[in-house]
């Protein structure tokens, strides 16, 4: 009887934390995204106004320059610049991920562990003590301004996450299974295509999401390395909602939504794969 | 025609050399076991065979054909593996049929072979389960049926039973036997586990720390060991082993204990010579409970120390000259530690070893 009833107060007690965990995690990004609906002086206004009284689409279509009130911003150039630039530097990062992860899974050769190492401690260095150096080099390059500039750039930053989650997943296969294909009729290339890429795709797919929320995301150095709609993303160009004396928060929080929205589609298809990848537990058998 | 030569092949990790350059005639549908202690080599040399071991210095043919440098799906052999190795995002079928549809097989043939394979190996009802929702012995069964539906020149097996339970593993084995008198082929199969070997091989090879000690028959293994590793390593209980030296034509252990030599192993020892005595359980038995009864014999009174009853026999703990052995005592009846016992040697069966080179003297 009391083994129940502590059962039960600690699942409640469980309960209880997580909803306020999702409180805490969850109210701000909501409040973003009501705030994208609401006009400006409704959200400065003092007191605050908790439950929103006048929804309205008004400051999407000022964003598109479909009504008058508001300079119209460049979004769809923006929207493109994101997507070239987190779609292209995603799959470089994944290529390179595939590659270096099936090498640190499966070969021994000279100083593996040594640049193993190497590679995860560049990302203890922030990236934003790296922003002079880039600019100074892209400048020297010209690729101060271009979206090739800011794709290397997310592929430096993506490559050691990616290659160490895919070469975790690699791990996790056993090599027999290579060698059993091997045997069976597969040359090395058809036997990682037909066996170990499909068992490794959820720690894949994990990765690539990762990948491309980071370059999606990233702000502090794309603010350095863009200057116009040339190669301007989405997160920069929410500063144009800024002007010298004022704010235009209910702009920027509509900006944010048209963000937030590609990051949700994506985590959602993959979803499946994401709980199966970061539970690491897809192999086994 | 499934014949596998290996001449004088060496396997080296960078410095460190694991085989020494062995050679082995294995003949066609001949069923040849790898046996020895662990780390010996035996998964090395099988994987040097497989194609999926590099070799470092000889040859090894298959069929007749060089296949140094052949990759494993050119070689035409099939392999089992000690964790299966199934393919966890395939159903059995895919699983069995994988191999011929990568050798672009049509789907009829394939079709055909499958479910002939899972007719022999009784995995007709769960072909299109994955392996996850396999049992031990199943999974193991689904990796046999995939080595088997490619009709190749020869199976490899790496100590394919050692993930299974005790009872399982002697009921896999008797179908291992079962499927080799079905399917005729070349087998060769690695175990560290000497009764799989001497149930199931046609011929034994024991190996050590990189190098082949005897090839043999089961029972050429068994009754005439070439040293005293082999003598010790095949067999259940080990054989007793024992320190002595020849003396005026005896056996001497201490001032207490010599034997006769035997006349078969006479002509092979000299006076003052050191040796190891070798002498199965079997062979050391209380007198009236023993397997050779008639024939050349000696006997010794010895004190029991402990009686480990099996059922249809008794093992019986003993000392000879102050060191350990094992008796056996058939047709048992009660023993009492302490109680001494008259035991019978069988003479005929006992081996002498030199004591220098471990060889037994019938060779050195
Ligand atoms: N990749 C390797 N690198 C270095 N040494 C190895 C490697 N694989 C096996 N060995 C060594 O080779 C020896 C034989 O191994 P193995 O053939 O697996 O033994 P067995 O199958 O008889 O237990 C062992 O001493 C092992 O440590
Ligand atoms: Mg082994």
């Amino acid at each position: 009887m009391t083994s129940l009833h502590k059962r039960q107060v600690k699942a409640v007690l469980t309960w209880i934390a997580t909803f306020i965990l999702m409180i805490v995690m969850c109210v701000p990004g909501l409040w973003v995204v009501l705030s994208g609906f609401r006009p400006n002086r409704e959200i400065l206004a003092k007191p605050p106004v908790w439950i929103p009284e006048d929804l309205t689409l008004d400051n999407f279509a000022a964003i598109f320059g479909l009504s008058d009130a508001q300079v119209a911003i460049p979004v769809i150039d923006y929207f493109a610049n994101s997507m070239i630039i987190a779609v292209t530097s995603t799959a470089i990062a994944l290529l390179v991920g595939m590659s270096g992860g099936y090498a640190f899974a499966r070969f021994r050769f000279g100083g593996k562990n040594a640049l193993f190492l190497g590679l995860m401690l560049s990302r203890a260095v922030p990236g934003i003590a790296l922003s002079l150096p880039v600019f100074i080099i892209w400048s020297h390059l010209g690729l101060i301004d271009a979206p090739m500039g800011l794709i290397i750039v997310y592929v430096a930053l993506n490559v050691p996450f990616t290659i160490w989650l895919i070469d975790g997943f690699f791990r996790q296969i056993p090599k027999e299974l290579s060698e059993a294909a091997q045997v069976d009729g597969c040359t090395r290339w058809q036997a990682f295509w037909k066996i170990e890429f499909p068992l490794a795709r959820s720690g894949i797919a994990s990765a690539g999401v990762f990948a491309f929320l980071t370059s999606w995301n990233e702000y502090a150095l794309a603010s350095q390395l863009t200057r116009s709609t040339d190669s301007k993303t989405l997160p920069v160009g929410l500063m144009d909602f800024t002007a010298q004396f004022t704010i235009d928060w209910a702009g920027m929080c509509a900006m944010a939504v048209i963000i937030i929205i590609p990051a949700l589609i994506l985590t959602f298809l993959v979803q499946k794969h994401l709980i199966a990848g970061l539970t690491f537990g897809g192999v086994k058998g | 025609m499934g014949n596998i030569t290996l001449n004088k092949v060496v396997k080296a990790y960078g410095k460190l050399e694991v085989v020494h350059g062995i050679d082995l005639d294995i003949a066609h549908n001949e069923f040849v076991v790898l046996v020895g202690p662990s780390g010996c080599g035996k998964s090395t040399t099988l994987r040097m065979i497989a194609g999926l071991e590099d070799i470092s210095g000889g040859e090894i043919h298959i069929a007749n054909e060089l296949v140094n440098d052949l990759p494993p799906r050119k070689r035409n052999i099939s392999m089992v593996f000690q964790n299966y190795a199934l393919y966890p995002h395939m159903s059995v079928r895919e699983n069995l049929g994988f191999g011929l549809k990568i050798a672009k097989q049509p789907q009829n043939v394939i079709d055909q072979r499958v479910n002939e394979a899972a007719e022999i190996l009784g995995l007709s009802s769960l072909m299109e389960r994955t392996p996850a929702e396999l049992s031990g012995g199943q999974r193991q069964r689904v990796a046999m049926g995939r080595a088997i539906v490619r009709h190749p020149e020869a199976f490899l097996f790496d100590e394919p039973l050692s993930n299974l339970d005790a009872k399982l593993r002697v009921q896999m084995r008797t179908e291992i036997k079962k499927l080799h008198q079905k399917v005729k082929t070349t087998v060769v199969y690695v175990t560290h586990d000497q009764v799989e070997a001497m149930t199931l091989a046609d011929r034994i090879v024991v190996m050590k720390d990189g190098y082949i000690e005897q090839v043999g028959t089961p029972m050429e293994v068994f009754n005439h060991p070439v040293n005293t590793f082999v003598a010790s390593f095949i067999g259940s209980p080990p054989m007793n082993l024992l320190p002595a030296l020849i003396v005026s034509g005896a056996i001497w252990f201490d001032e207490n204990t010599s034997i006769p030599v035997p006349s078969r192993l006479a002509p092979h020892v000299t006076e003052g010579q050191e040796v190891i005595f070798g002498l199965r359980p079997d062979d050391l038995t209380p007198e009236g409970h023993g397997i050779h009864d008639s024939g050349e014999g000696t006997f010794l009174e010895l004190k029991i120390d402990l009686a480990e009853l099996l059922g249809t026999e008794t093992v019986l703990y003993t000392q000879i000259a102050g060191s350990e052995v094992q008796g056996k005592m058939f047709v048992p009846r009660d023993v009492t530690p302490g109680e001494v016992l008259k035991f019978r040697i069988a003479l005929e069966k006992t081996h002498l070893f030199d004591a220098k080179t471990k060889k037994s003297v019938r060779i050195s």
